[in-house]
């Protein structure tokens, strides 16, 4: 656990485990594996807010997986923001380094209370072969800033998925980057954000591919209320090296006022003539005859509204692996939108 | 139990119904059928309270109640069902959850307890064998994936459990291979049985083989003009609907 970017070690539980490593990333700075890998993948000479970071970074967590080895569960890094009468700014950093064929699951959760400034940054390794599930679940303070990174690197026939959901925050940008930089990699990005009131959030992703054979494979999907505003901005690169590449790209966003706004921007740059790529973009209201057929069997229009919200969501929030964190994003989306969704009895 | 009198209505300002009247009383089965464009599917839509569907003049009285002022949702509470021509996916709304709250939301305007999940599951396992449909569909999405028979099948099996007073089929038999219609057949005949009343909306003469309206009326143009016994649709099968449109323009 880490409060205003500080590493808060009476209040972790942590399991120990022969081929993991977790430590505050101010104690790993030694190893060899951590000169390696830090700061190689996020880029500060052209991201300014990631420069930011790096200068500025007090601390954050830094975990090793050994290779060939499976880490059962999930590691959970929580964040905690604010809480200070003056408004306070954290840089946390993150290291994730995963050995050749190794397993690990991480869950990044950002909250806190009043204002504040999170600027967060985690880079992730995934050695050859190894299959890592992280997640990012942004749930800041309505008065709170957050811009974070999360940079991934992946080896030869590595398997990522990575799963941005932004709920909290009264500005957010959320960057996903990924470079498939060994061949057979596969990637998968999920994202979803729930925003209401004036809230706004960025999403920008950039998928690399640099190597051939990889798959990706990205689907966003927003739900905006009132005046919010969201942004998708997500670029697939395929380099001339990367033959065979098999990219989707997809997102969705159900617009539940006349006030809200998204924009929407899908981009392919395609640099060699042997890949399969799509993407697609859609901007909608709530289905007005999926809205009639529940109606039509006694559902009251509310629920019905409640029951289509809650199925645009689940999309992205059934196919979370990790239980504890899937409930607890549900929960947050419930908290989001009281008057949309008034009884969290009422879904699946 | 439902009486539509002078019924004029339609859709985007263009009249499509021109004085519909007809009486259902409980426990009877009534076919309607009629040329494409008639305004079949116009009035099953009025009667279900489809958003878009305008009512410019008449009156429809449902147990003594203004149907017309009803929402959709309290027309099912009150014991409607209408089975829908083309029913609607709804990927991430499960079927089950989807039908366990319908049938409690009907249940509790009609005084009786809800459903717990067990009861419910033991009442859907039920009818699901009435229509032959497969358990793995229940933990689907709302239609989702579903063929064309299993769609219409699905709006049977839907219609056994909510067990309507009035349940009105629009094309349901359009589509169905001959074991489909069968099974389709056989849920609104068990319905039937029971004194509940069914308008069975339909082109074709095919389903009443198999299920035996009491009445058949003839909409053409937005009006009833031909209303008969189960013969009717067996004449109108061999004839077409040429013979009665060419009265219609003669009385006129």
């Amino acid at each position: 656990m880490f409060v205003n970017g500080r590493f808060a070690p009476d209040m972790c539980t942590n399991s120990e485990h022969p081929t993991m490593r977790v430590m505050p990333i101010a104690e790993a700075m030694k190893g060899e594996n951590f000169e390696r890998h830090f700061s190689r993948y996020a880029d500060y000479a052209e991201h300014s807010m990631t420069a930011l970071n790096t200068a500025l970074m007090q601390d954050g967590a830094y975990v090793e997986i050994a290779p060939g080895s499976h880490v059962q569960g999930f590691i959970h890094l929580l964040f905690i923001g604010g809480g200070h009468d003056e408004p306070i700014m954290a840089h946390p950093r993150n290291l994730i380094v995963v050995g050749r064929n190794s397993q690990i699951t991480v869950a990044e959760t950002f909250v806190g209370s009043g204002t504040y400034f999170t600027n967060a940054v985690t880079e992730i390794v995934a050695g050859e072969g190894a299959v890592v599930d992280h997640y990012k679940f942004e749930c800041e303070s309505t008065d709170a800033f957050h811009v974070g990174t999360v940079q991934i690197h992946q080896e030869r026939s590595s398997t990522v998925t990575a799963r941005s959901i932004a709920i909290g925050g009264a500005l957010v940008r959320n960057e996903v980057n990924a470079a498939l930089a060994g061949e057979g990699a596969g990637l998968t990005l999920d994202g979803l954000f729930v925003v209401s009131g004036s809230q706004h959030v960025d999403n920008h992703t950039i998928i690399d591919h640099v190597k051939p054979h990889c798959d990706s494979l990205e689907l966003y999907k927003g739900i905006l209320d009132e005046s919010s505003r969201g942004i998708f901005d997500g670029t697939i690169i395929v380099r001339p090296d990367a033959q065979k590449t098999n990219s989707r790209q997809v997102n969705r966003n159900l617009l539940l006022s006349e006030s809200a706004i998204i924009d929407s921007k899908p981009t392919l740059e395609i640099l060699n003539d042997d890949v399969k790529c799509s993407h697609g973009s859609t901007i909608g209201q709530l289905d007005e005859e999926a809205l009639f057929y529940l109606r039509a069997r006694g559902i009251g229009e509310a629920q019905a509204r409640s029951l289509l919200i809650s199925a645009f969501a689940s999309e992205i929030v059934d196919r979370m692996k990790v239980e504890p964190v899937r409930e607890q994003i549900r929960r947050a989306i419930f908290r989001q939108m009281p008057g949309r969704l008034p009884d969290r009895r009422e879904t699946p | 139990m439902l009486d539509i009198k002078n019924l004029h209505g339609g859709i985007d300002g263009k009249e499509i119904l021109r004085g519909v009247n007809l009486h259902v009383n409980p426990g009877e089965v009534h076919a309607i059928m009629g040329p494409n464009g008639s305004g079949k599917s116009t009035l099953a839509n009025v009667l279900a309270g489809r958003p878009g569907y305008q009512v410019t003049a008449g009156s429809v009285t449902y147990e003594g109640k203004d149907l017309l002022a009803m929402k959709p949702e309290d027309r099912a509470r009150e014991g409607i069902f209408l089975a829908m021509q083309y029913p609607v996916e709804i990927p991430g709304v499960n079927n089950i959850y989807f039908l366990k709250a319908a049938l409690n939301a009907v249940r509790k305007q009609q005084g009786l307890e809800e459903l717990d999940a067990m009861e419910f599951l033991q009442l859907a396992r039920e009818k699901m064998k009435l229509v032959d449909l497969d358990e793995s569909f229940m933990n689907r999405g709302v239609n989702e994936g579903f063929s064309g028979g299993e769609k219409k099948r699905n709006e049977i099996f839907q219609m056994a459990v909510l067990d309507p007073k009035l349940a009105i089929l629009d094309e349901t038999d359009s589509g169905l291979d001959i074991d489909a219609l069968k099974i389709v057949a056989n849920g609104v005949n068990t319905l039937a049985s029971e004194r509940h009343s069914v308008v069975v909306i339909t082109h074709y003469q095919r389903l009443l083989t198999f299920l035996v309206p009491d009445f058949v009326h003839v909409l053409v143009d937005g009006r009833i003009e031909k209303s008969g016994g189960k013969e009717l649709a067996l004449e109108l099968e061999q004839k077409g609907y040429e013979w009665i449109e060419q009265e219609v323009a003669a009385a006129r």
